[in-house]
């Protein structure tokens, strides 16, 4: 007799097996679903959002409060002798404060030159706490506790400091999610500062262990990218808004095939202690119909 | 009813823990695995139906959330809730060595699916690599963890347990 079929008196229950099976083609349906498109993202993050997100937030606030007492703790017995080493550190970095006066002189001009600090001032900025991050250990995406009721949109980019850390891939009411350009599935379109060349810069777990990231199919025919040069957002990104800073050079190599070259870059921002983001509120395509 | 409750507060304490309290105190930024435990666990101790079901929730809210697609991380922690409710005749409550082995088999068959899934088909074929840095330190912090967290699970599986039979007993 076939299990499904319902007996006198037993009350009906799908056994595991055609259980499983029925599953099976709803998650292969939402895979494939989702994939290609984002229909069904809204319902799921509202409900998501109006459950996880205040949990998530609650328990973020009563740890943060434990990890400061404990830290006030530790910082006491650090403290004398931290006092003791930052008493030799004055002395050393008086001679290189007069040093460095003598860099700002030439900084100022450079910065004129490229307007970074204009640009940056343009963009409007919302200010987003995170509160989850990844539930796994394979890529390094989290949540902050803002979203589209804040005026927070898909593809939004994200900074921290003066550094991009990602760009929003999700958004529900309360909160959004965001790829760090660190994460293994992600590739930023970038520019070199000093030279406008371009390249793309390319998440790596594997390499982020030693705290950079890779960069490939940079053009550098004429040779004048150096280690130390600066990385930004380049302009021909549609997702990322031209002049933010990506990071520096650590490393460069020519590619086997003569033309490229790729190296290691150090990301700007330091992904291992993130709290706080500023979300840019401007869209690099904003569609005007 | 009771039962659907206390799951459902079970699968939103653990996926609220491991993305906000085990992310702070993760070791070398690897963070254990607290869904592969509770669909695990529950798979062996209730059966197919139940391990699947857990599974499948759990791994739907790792989607919503960290997934780049929805029903990925569903179908793989359905799947292992589903093997481990085939052991669930060999499942005594005294006995700890199966538990243990299975969550950390499971665990194992986890991270090979979402490096075979996530990595190796985007051309990332360091397996070597991936094994020793993400899966391996992701299994021991599990099981370590799970030594904490079954005895919880197992309690809680035996309070509902008792609770269901009482109230059977009061309609016959």
């Amino acid at each position: 007799m076939s299990p499904i079929v319902k007996r006198k008196g037993e009350k009906f229950t799908l056994p595991g097996k055609y259980l499983l099976f029925i599953l099976t083609i709803l998650c292969t349906g939402l895979i494939l679903l989702t994939f290609n498109t984002n229909f069904l993202s809204t319902p799921v993050s509202a409900v998501g959002g109006a459950v996880i997100v205040p949990l998530q937030e609650g328990i973020n606030g009563a740890g943060k409060w434990l990890s400061k007492r404990s830290e006030e703790l530790v910082q006491i017995r650090s403290l004398i002798q931290e006092n003791e080493q930052l008493k030799k550190q004055v002395d050393e970095l008086t001679i290189e404060n007069i040093k460095l006066q003598q860099d700002r002189y030439e900084l100022t001009n450079l910065r004129e030159l490229y307007d970074l600090d204009v640009q940056y001032d343009d963009y409007e900025k919302v200010g987003a706490r995170i509160i989850a991050k990844d539930s796994g250990n394979w890529f390094h995406t989290f949540v902050i506790n803002k979203g589209s009721e804040d005026g927070l949109s898909v593809d939004m980019n994200v900074m921290a400091g003066s550094g991009l850390v990602g760009r929003i891939i999700d958004v529900g009411p309360n909160w959004a999610k965001v790829m760090s350009i660190i994460s293994d599935n992600s590739n930023t379109s970038g520019m070199v500062l000093s030279t406008s060349d371009n390249l793309i810069v390319s998440g790596n777990l594997e390499l982020y262990a030693e705290g950079v990231i890779g960069f490939e199919k940079l053009v550098d025919s004429a040779d004048r990218v150096v280690e130390g040069d600066k990385i930004v957002t380049s302009n021909v990104s549609d997702k990322y808004l031209p002049g933010i800073l990506i990071g520096y050079i650590s490393s460069i190599n020519v590619d086997s095939n003569n033309l490229t070259k790729s190296g290691l870059l150090t990301p700007a921002v330091d992904f291992e202690h993130l709290e706080e983001v500023l979300v840019i509120t401007q869209l690099k395509q904003s569609i005007e119909e | 009813m009771k039962r659907i409750l206390v799951s459902t507060v079970l699968v939103l304490c653990c996926f609220v823990l491991q993305s906000t309290v085990f992310k702070a105190i993760s070791f070398g930024g690897i963070v254990p695995n607290l869904m592969i435990v509770l669909a695990a666990s529950f798979g062996f101790m209730r059966g197919e139906r139940t391990g699947l079901l857990f599974g499948f929730f759990c791994g739907l809210l790792c989607d919503i959330f960290f997934g780049q697609v929805l029903g990925l991380y569903a179908m793989i922690y359905m799947y292992i809730g589903f093997l481990n409710g085939k052991f669930n005749r060999a499942f005594y409550p005294e006995d700890i060595k199966l538990p243990m082995a299975l969550i950390l088999v499971s665990d194992l068959l986890y991270g090979l699916t979402c490096y075979l899934v996530l990595f190796m088909l985007r051309g990332r074929f360091n397996i070597g690599y991936y094994m020793i840095n993400i899966i391996l330190p992701e299994m021991v912090y599990t099981i370590l963890v799970t030594m904490i967290l079954y005895p919880i699970i197992l309690w809680i599986h035996k309070k509902l347990e008792d609770s269901e039979q009482r109230s059977a007993r009061k309609f016959v």
